[in-house]
């Protein structure tokens, strides 16, 4: 008997006989559809120790180059070149390797969506957000935000992602809970995020 | 003794894995009483966590209309286990990945084994596990000549100071800053000895020490948190980032994951993704999740393998009382409300499983004999099932595995004699006089002798009425 049949097996003797039709589950929760307001979303980030900045889309290069102006700087192929001042060293992902991922200052990436209640922003690797790994090891993120990215709550989130797309949910800069359950920011990820929230 | 038949549900096996303590848990835990400075880390690390998720569960009005959605998708898991990890298989298969199914510790470690070793690698790095550290998936590596990094701050500070976790989310959190410190100074290659217990400057010091490691290891082993068997999507829900380096960086991804985290649909998450942060750390959200679906060209590991682990959950399946402890999504909220827990700390319950949830189901996984301490290591308060947010009911199922437990001849003969004289009332009323001449006996000690000493170690015995209600009624 393989492992496969084994474990199969050992499970369908153990359940018993398996209902007629499946259960379906109360879902008394709030569902998706709910109001979107920006005003909490940037609350929660500030509450997780992110930086919010709200512009019209044109300054966006003004509050990028005050981050990281003068610093190197790694995009994904598809972000818009007027997002980018001339200050800085832009670093377009062509498949950089590792080292040269690691060596950048910063990031500056579009989202997928954000969800008020949690203050969370999701990428899902389209290409003005790029491969996981551009996020993941600069210590500087930048992340540009529409006003129609924002929803209210989780579900709204999960009804709009794909999840056939590697996923990429991000609530404030790293941190951790391991030293006495408190929260201390900056550990692996980038220290510091930084939320461009366009107004509309 | 125990005989495994082929297909038929099993326990874990013996002599492999943490599920299994040295001694019972009254032994254990009395030495974690003795330990002051255990007992104060402890106190001041659940009444912070305790605060902090009551605070942002108290933010959501459908709090509870989620852990009844919680419980039922996870029941109905349950009662579809089989089909939907077949599901599962035909989605990860069809998304690049590569599953393989082991039905114990001994056989998820040897296909973790081979798989390393196939790649050519002897060092892989690891995303905390539960899993994992259940089947002692670090020690078969090492025996293989494969060391086995830990990258998570809490299991670092374990493996560090070669400690054992007592926490399902924090393991060293019996562990304080100073401590930390100490372990840092003394275990960890090129640390500064300048530093300080700021826990920032800490955990600064685990991301300079950990940096190179995560750039140039090719492996990596992780949990997952969930499977979504209709999309083959795998999630893992983290903090520091650590997790994303794991499954983003390495070349090839092996997951290993207990087969009751299976979900049926995309849409169930929007479920356990509120549940699980406010539950455990007591974050609205967790600072990363990551989620992915075999392997994606260009982006990640591009080869990804997924081991979908028995190891005894077929035999906590078989029990229809005590299956629900399968629906546990590993948040911890039961620890940190838990009087025994706070006072013990984890390492009295002998299994990677601590507080009411292992009290639950590292019995079951094992077979109750052989953590027969475990299911009386509570006081049946039910501030576990309060916190629970799949709604597992402990404390019925303490009570039910207590019964199961195999009980001291002396307490059987005890009862039956009890049930003898209840019986005849002329032998009753001789016995409650008999009962009143022990106040004088037992005025020294309070104990019983022997055999019964037992049950007197840790209890008063109580004290005879000096008459009892028939004389009181027949002189009224």
């Amino acid at each position: 008997m393989s492992g496969r049949e084994e474990v199969l097996a050992r499970l369908r003797a153990a359940r018993g006989a398996p209902p007629r039709v499946p259960a379906e589950a109360p879902r008394d929760y709030r569902p998706a559809g709910g109001d979107a307001d920006l005003d909490l979303l940037v609350d929660r980030l500030t509450d997780y120790r992110a930086t919010v900045h709200r512009c019209a889309e044109p300054e966006v290069a003004e509050v990028v180059d005050a981050v990281l102006g003068g610093r190197r700087v790694v995009v994904p192929r598809g972000l818009p070149e007027r997002w980018l001042p001339a200050s800085v060293t832009a670093v377009t992902d062509d498949d950089l390797s590792t080292a040269e991922v690691a060596a950048a200052d910063g990031v500056v990436t579009a989202a997928a969506v954000a969800v008020a209640e949690t203050g969370t922003i999701v990428l899902d690797g389209t290409p003005d957000q790029g491969r996981r790994v551009i996020t993941l090891l600069p210590d500087v993120h930048i992340c540009v935000l529409r006003s129609e990215q924002v929803v209210a709550g989780v579900p709204d989130a999960v009804a709009r992602l794909d999840p056939r797309r590697p996923l990429t949910w991000i609530s404030g800069p790293s941190a951790t809970s391991d030293i006495e359950l408190n929260r201390v920011e900056g550990v692996h990820g980038p220290r510091n995020l930084h939320v461009v929230l366009l107004t509309s | 003794m125990r005989r495994t038949f082929l297909g038929m549900p099993a326990t874990a096996p013996r002599g492999v894995g943490h599920l299994r303590g040295e001694e019972p848990f009254p032994a254990a835990a009395r030495r974690g009483l003795a330990d002051p400075q255990l007992r104060r880390n402890l106190g001041h690390a659940t009444t912070t966590i305790r605060a902090k998720s009551g605070a942002v569960i108290g933010e959501l009005p459908d709090w509870q209309a989620l852990r009844e959605a919680g419980a039922a998708i996870k029941t109905d898991v349950l009662a579809r286990l089989p089909e939907l990890l077949e599901q599962l298989e035909v989605a990860v298969t069809a998304a690049g990945g590569i599953v393989h199914w082991a039905a114990d510790a001994v056989e998820a470690n040897r296909i973790v084994t081979e798989l390393v070793a196939a790649t050519g690698s002897d060092r892989v790095i690891k995303v905390k596990s539960m899993a994992t550290q259940e089947i002692g998936l670090n020690e078969a590596l090492e025996a293989a000549g494969i060391s086995a990094v830990e990258t998570d701050l809490a299991e670092l500070i374990v493996q560090l100071g070669e400690d054992r976790p007592s926490h399902i989310l924090v393991p060293a959190i019996h562990r304080n800053r100073a401590e930390i410190r100490e372990i840092f100074l003394q275990a960890m290659p090129g640390v500064d000895p300048s530093l300080t217990d700021d826990p920032p400057a800490l955990a600064a010091a685990a991301r300079r020490f950990l940096r190179e490691t995560f750039l140039t290891t090719r492996v990596a082993v992780s949990g997952a948190n969930f499977a979504v068997a209709e999309t083959g999507t795998l999630a893992v829900v983290e903090s520091e980032g650590n997790g994303r380096m794991c499954l983003t960086l390495p070349e090839t991804l092996i997951t290993v994951m207990g087969v009751e985290k299976v979900v049926p649909t995309w849409r169930d998450l929007e479920v356990f993704l509120q549940l699980l942060p406010r539950s455990s750390t007591g974050e609205r959200m967790n600072p990363y999740t990551s989620m992915w679906s075999g392997v994606t060209p260009g982006d990640g590991p591009q080869a990804f393998h997924l081991v979908l682990l028995d190891n005894g959950r077929s035999a906590v399946l078989a029990d229809e009382v005590g299956r629900q402890a399968l629906r546990c999504i590993r948040c911890s909220a039961c620890l940190n409300v838990c009087p025994v827990y706070e006072r013990a700390g984890g390492h009295a319950y002998g299994s990677v499983y601590p507080g009411p949830i292992g009290a639950v189901l590292s019995p079951q996984l094992t077979g109750v004999e052989e953590n027969a301490s475990l299911p009386y290591a509570s006081t049946l308060c039910g501030a576990c099932y309060d916190a629970c947010p799949v709604k597992i009911n402990i404390p019925e199922l303490l009570v039910h595995l207590r019964d199961r437990a195999p009980h001291p001849k002396a307490e059987a003969a005890a009862m039956a004699a009890a049930a003898y004289v209840m019986d005849r009332p002329a032998l009753y009323a001789a016995a409650q006089r008999a009962a009143r001449l022990s106040r004088f006996a037992g005025r020294r000690g309070r104990g019983l002798p022997p055999p019964l000493s037992g049950w007197t170690i840790g209890r008063d015995l109580p004290q005879p009425p000096e008459h009892t209600f028939r004389e009181w009624w027949a002189q009224r």
